[in-house]
C-alpha cells in the first residue's frame, strides 16, 4: 500500500465499492416502488462487499485475506434470503390490493 | 512486466466503468423489467470483479446466488397481466439532484475515513496470518472453508438460522400467486440438466475442502435444479410431497450444525471445537446437510413458500 502509484487496484476498487453504496442508497431512498427499493438495496450491499474484498486484496503476489472473503460469502447468502422474504411480502401485498 | 501491469490497469478501469454504469442504469431506468435485467448483468460483471480480486469462492457464489437466484426471485415478482411496468420518480428534479449530491458527500466522507485507517490494517486487524498458522488443524486445506466451518463456525451457524428464519417467514405468508408460466419445452431441458446440476453440486461441495466451493455454492446449484423443475411444470419442483419431509429438510442444516456443536460441548470439547482428527468428517457432514437445506430453502423461496395446488 506504499503510495497510490499509477493505478492502485485496491484504491480503485474501494472507491468503486463506496460509489456503488452511494448510488444504492440514493435509489433505496427515492424510488417509490418496493421492488426498485430492493434492487437498489442490493446494489448498496454489493458496494459494501466490494469494499471489503478490495481491502482483503493484497496485490498480485500475496494471497488475499480469507476472513473478509468468508464474511462476504455469508453476507451474499444473508442478502439473498432477506431479498427473497421481502419479495414474497411484496407479491403478497400486490395480490391483496388486487382482490 | 511493465506492459503487463499496464494491461491490468486498463482491464481494472474497464471493469469498474462497466460495473458502475450498469449499477447506475439499473437504479435509474424507468422500466422495471429492464432494471431487473441490468441488475442480473451487474451481478455477472461483479462475479468477474471477484475473480479479478482473487476471490473465486465469492465469484462462484455471486454468479449462482447473487445474479442467478436473485435474478430468478426478482423476475418472479413481474406480473403476467401487465406488460409495461414503469417507475417514475415522484419527486421534483431538485430533490433528486439534491439527494444525489448528499449521498456523494456521504460517500466521500466514508472514503476519507476508510483511507485514513487503511494503512494500519496490516498491523492491527488483519487475521490472514492466524488463519494460515492454524490451517493444518482445521480439517480442510482451503482457508475460506476453514474460516466458515471451523474458526468462525458460529457465524455460519447463525447464517443458516437466518436462512431458516427467512423461509419460515415466507411460508407464514401463505399462498402467493405465481408470476411465471410453466413451459413444456423446459421438461426436455430438465431431463439432462437436472442430473448434471445435482452432480455438479456434489462436486462443488466436495471440492470446497481444498479449493473454492462449498455448501452455499452447491446449495445454489441444487436450487437451480429445483427452479428448472418448477418451470418445467413439476408443481413440487422435485421436493418431497410429504409435509414433514420438507420441514425436516429445511431444518436439517441448522439442526445438525447445532446438534454437533452441543454434542462436542457435552464431550468436553467446547461448542463447535472439533477434535483435530475428525474435523474433516464433522465439517463434511454439516456441509452436506446444509447444502440440502439451502437448496430446498431457495427453491421454496422462488415458488413463494407454499407449493401451488395446480388444477391441471
Amino acid at each position: 500500500m506504499a503510495g497510490l502509484s499509477a493505478i492502485n487496484p485496491q484504491f480503485l476498487y474501494v472507491c468503486a465499492g463506496i460509489f456503488l453504496f452511494a448510488i444504492g442508497l440514493w435509489g433505496t431512498w427515492l424510488h417509490a416502488h418496493y421492488v426498485r427499493k430492493i434492487i437498489s438495496l442490493n446494489v448498496m450491499g454489493a458496494g459494501v462487499f466490494l469494499t471489503l474484498i478490495a481491502v482483503a486484496y493484497r496485490g498480485e503476489n500475496l494471497p488475499p485475506d480469507p476472513v473478509p472473503h468468508a464474511l462476504v460469502l455469508t453476507g451474499i447468502v444473508v442478502a439473498v434470503s432477506a431479498t427473497a422474504l421481502a419479495l414474497v411480502i411484496i407479491r403478497r401485498l400486490e395480490d391483496a390490493t388486487d382482490e | 512486466m511493465n506492459l503487463l501491469d499496464g494491461l491490468w490497469g486498463i482491464l481494472d478501469l474497464l471493469l469498474v466503468a462497466v460495473l458502475l454504469l450498469l449499477a447506475m442504469a439499473a437504479v435509474l431506468s424507468s422500466d422495471r423489467r429492464r432494471s431487473m435485467m441490468l441488475f442480473i448483468v451487474f451481478g455477472l460483471v461483479l462475479a468477474l470483479v471477484w475473480a479479478r480480486l482473487h476471490a473465486p469462492d465469492i465469484a462462484l457464489a455471486e454468479a449462482a446466488i447473487g445474479a442467478g437466484l436473485g435474478g430468478a426471485l426478482l423476475m418472479a415478482t413481474l406480473r403476467r397481466d401487465t406488460h409495461q411496468q414503469t417507475d417514475q420518480f415522484p419527486q421534483h428534479p431538485v430533490v433528486l439532484w439534491g439527494a444525489g449530491v448528499l449521498v456523494m458527500v456521504l460517500g466521500t466522507m466514508i472514503a476519507w475515513g476508510l483511507f485514513s485507517v487503511l494503512p494500519t490494517v496490516e498491523q492491527t486487524w488483519r487475521k490472514g496470518a492466524a488463519v494460515d498458522a492454524h490451517l493444518a488443524f482445521s480439517g480442510v486445506s482451503h482457508p475460506v472453508t476453514a474460516v466458515l466451518l471451523n474458526f468462525r463456525a458460529w457465524d455460519t451457524l447463525l447464517e443458516l438460522a437466518v436462512l431458516l428464519a427467512a423461509i419460515l417467514g415466507i411460508r407464514a405468508l401463505g399462498y402467493v400467486r405465481s408470476a411465471y408460466v410453466t413451459e413444456a419445452a423446459f421438461s426436455q431441458l430438465a431431463v439432462w440438466l437436472v442430473p448434471l446440476l445435482i452432480l455438479m453440486a456434489g462436486y462443488v461441495l466436495w471440492a470446497g475442502a481444498h479449493s473454492p466451493g462449498g455448501a452455499f455454492q452447491a446449495g445454489a446449484l441444487l436450487a437451480g435444479a429445483g427452479i428448472l423443475l418448477r418451470l418445467a411444470g413439476y408443481s413440487h419442483a422435485g421436493l418431497p410431497t410429504t409435509r414433514w419431509l420438507v420441514r425436516l429438510g429445511l431444518v436439517a442444516g441448522t439442526g445438525v450444525f447445532l446438534l454437533v456443536g452441543l454434542g462436542l460441548l457435552g464431550w468436553g470439547q467446547g461448542f463447535l471445537h472439533y477434535p483435530v482428527a475428525y474435523a474433516k468428517w464433522w465439517i463434511l457432514l454439516i456441509e452436506m446437510l446444509a447444502t440440502v437445506s439451502i437448496g430446498m430453502t431457495l427453491t421454496l423461496a422462488f415458488m413463494g413458500g407454499i407449493p401451488q395446488k395446480e388444477a391441471a
